[in-house]
């Protein structure tokens, strides 16, 4: 299996603080893989190195054979990188379909000079991108009444499937998705995770997700990264890191790896 | 607020009271002039029609230049300060070109329309070419380092660079110029009354004439075209998105700095266009006329609400008809004082604008 994201030795400070260190992480190509950790771990800033908000200090980080270190953030997301954000970042003033539109920037060439003589190539593209955004509010299941509706009065799950669908809008071949289900009820959780693995099987995106959701995570990763104080403790596959004491001692802090151990041994008891 | 705190020891709301004689004051200050304007409006009918025609070929050309501003500070947050001294140079620019056209008032007008539609977007061209180089060379470094101060103050020092430019523009004598630009460089220099003056609605005593319906007419256009360009096409979207949020515009795929260019680029063309209006209309250019039209028109975006486009449209059509009932109504001396206090209750109530968003978000 090829490695569709290769990152070595990334490392990010900020003054005298290390963010994230000296961190290796493959994404396979195809792939559902999650990166997962405390609350501080660096994990959004590793998020936005890749994405290119953020030069590491170090480190190389390779995409399909091309490295991102250095690229402004609109060549990365041309370079087949999609994101969504943790808090989400819509165009609150914009409709629905227009934030997807923007989402189609990359892909569409009219320039000024095009607009201004308004070719009719130029109407063409347009009223085919509202076409595509149309098609990708539907794909992500966002009612088609609400289309028109400026993304701020949007109820708050719509916006989450909102921001998926714009991301999706650049045409990504990888797709980070950073904290998708973060304020959502069980039931959204649960077709949002539908969502996640549509994407992958019948797109054939790769999809980076970082995720609180405990059962979220081991539910639909085929591996999973953990950081703790921007360091990597664990990677492996979701039973691998389950049974991490490393892992759960991050989490839980130091002695509850032992007890959680105990724990289970008086139940199989 | 004058809601007493428990801690308070004074029982008389001396605050509220003050307040309340404030207002009684003004409204009584105000009340006996507002009177006799109105009296005045309705007992001359079409003088009152003609100050509104008035007002609304100047709110014309101040909505074209408030567009400026608010195109840019919509993006970028900056006082772009050199702007109206920017429509100065349009206006220069514009004039250089009549001359070395040699249109002048003899000129059929067969050759005079298309010669003007040529000159009218060269003008457009070279203002915003000029604007956009000034974000690239001045600005443009400035943004994201230090404080928003940086590129305010350099905003401010390249108006004074402009304005120097102008002066300079006036000792110009090169001989294709034909000498448009006169014998005095500080001078105003004068246009050739090059748009008709016929009056179209000549023997109703009301006066509006076909240089105004030019300057207006031209001036809709090319609102409309903006308004258009910016709602409906690709880089109109990409501007709005970086205006919302920058570095989710940039992970979008959008180019920021090109997206800022562009308002540079359309805020410059919309400059030039006003100025080389005004100087036809007005039959006149000054080195220093930027200052004013720049502060009218920046107070005519932040009256509709900075950052929104036809919020400028619409607080630029305002301050015209404003400012031209009150030259005629009041004294051309206290315009500025009523345009300015009208300004003033506008923001104490609504301090976005009239249709600014208060719940703009900033990355």
């Amino acid at each position: 299996m090829t490695n569709i994201l290769e990152t070595r030795g990334v490392t990010k400070q900020f003054g005298g603080l290390t963010a994230v260190n000296d961190v290796n992480f493959n994404v396979r190509q195809g792939s559902i893989t999650s990166l997962i950790g405390p609350n501080g771990a660096g994990k959004t800033t590793f998020f936005n190195m890749i994405t290119g908000l953020y030069v590491p200090t170090a480190g190389s980080i390779v995409f399909s054979g091309r490295s991102l270190v250095g690229l402004k953030p609109h060549d990365v997301t041309a370079a087949g990188i999609g994101r969504t954000f943790q808090n989400i970042r819509l165009f609150a003033n914009m409709t629905a379909v227009e934030n997807v539109m923007v989402g189609m920037h990359t892909r569409m060439r009219a320039g000024v000079l095009g607009i201004l003589a308004n070719v009719v190539g130029v109407r063409r593209e347009e009223a085919d991108s509202r076409q595509k955004a149309h098609e990708l509010l539907d794909y992500v299941g966002l009612d088609a009444s609400r289309a028109d509706d400026v993304s701020k009065n949007l109820p708050y799950g719509d916006q989450r499937r909102l921001e998926i669908a714009r991301a999706l809008a650049t045409d990504p071949q990888l797709l980070l998705l950073d904290e998708p289900t973060a304020g959502m009820n069980p039931q959204e959780t649960a077709e949002l995770t539908q969502l996640i693995r549509r994407i992958r099987d019948e797109r054939g995106i790769t999809i980076l997700l970082i995720e609180h959701d405990m059962k979220l995570v081991m539910d639909i990763s085929e591996a999973i990264t953990v950081l703790d104080r921007g360091t990597k403790i664990a990677e492996g596959l979701p039973s691998d890191i389950r049974s991490n004491e490393q892992v759960i001692e991050a989490y839980l802090g130091r002695g509850a790896a032992a007890m959680a151990q105990k724990q289970t041994q008086q139940g199989g008891a | 607020m004058a809601t007493m705190r428990p801690s308070a020891i004074r029982t008389v709301p001396w605050r509220l009271l003050g307040q309340i004689a404030v207002v009684i004051f003004c409204l009584l200050f105000l009340t006996i002039p507002f009177v006799e304007m109105v009296k005045a409006m309705i007992a001359d009918p079409q003088l009152l029609a003609r100050q509104l025609l008035i007002g609304v070929t100047n709110g014309a050309y101040i909505a074209l230049i408030a567009l400026g501003y608010t195109l840019v500070y919509g993006i970028v947050e900056l006082i772009n300060f050199a702007h109206g001294d920017l429509y100065m140079l349009g206006a220069f620019f514009s004039l250089s070109l009549i001359g070395a056209f040699s249109l002048t008032t003899e000129t059929p007008w067969s050759i005079r329309a298309p010669i003007l539609i040529v000159v009218l977007i060269a003008t457009m061209g070279f203002t915003a070419g000029l604007n956009m180089l000034v974000d690239r060379w001045a600005y443009r470094r400035l943004r994201g380092v230090g404080s928003r101060m940086a590129s305010l103050i350099s905003a401010i020092g390249i108006s004074f660079v402009f304005q120097n430019l102008g002066l300079l523009w006036g000792y110009l004598r090169f001989p294709f110029m034909n000498g448009v630009m006169g014998s005095n460089a500080v001078a105003p220099k004068s246009f050739p009354a090059l748009l008709p003056s016929v009056n179209l609605f000549a023997g109703t005593g009301v006066r509006f004439g076909a240089k105004d319906l030019i300057v207006v007419g031209v001036s809709v256009v090319l609102l409309i075209g903006l308004y258009l360009f910016v709602s409906k096409t690709r880089l109109g979207k990409a501007m709005r998105a970086t205006a919302q949020d920058r570095d989710a515009a940039a992970l979008m795929g959008i180019d920021v700095n090109r997206t800022i260019s562009l308002a540079f680029v359309l805020g410059g063309a919309l400059a030039g266009a006003s100025g080389m209006l005004v100087g036809l209309y007005n039959g006149t250019a000054v080195f220093d006329m930027g200052f004013t039209a720049g502060l009218r028109s920046f107070t005519a975006a932040v009256l509709g609400g900075i950052g929104n486009i036809v919020g400028a449209m619409l607080g630029g059509l305002l301050i015209g008809i404003i400012s031209a009932l009150s030259d005629q109504y009041i004294s051309t001396k206290w315009t500025n004082a009523v345009v300015f206090g009208i300004l003033v209750i506008i923001l104490v109530f609504r301090p976005t604008g009239l249709l600014g968003d208060d719940t703009v978000q900033k990355a």
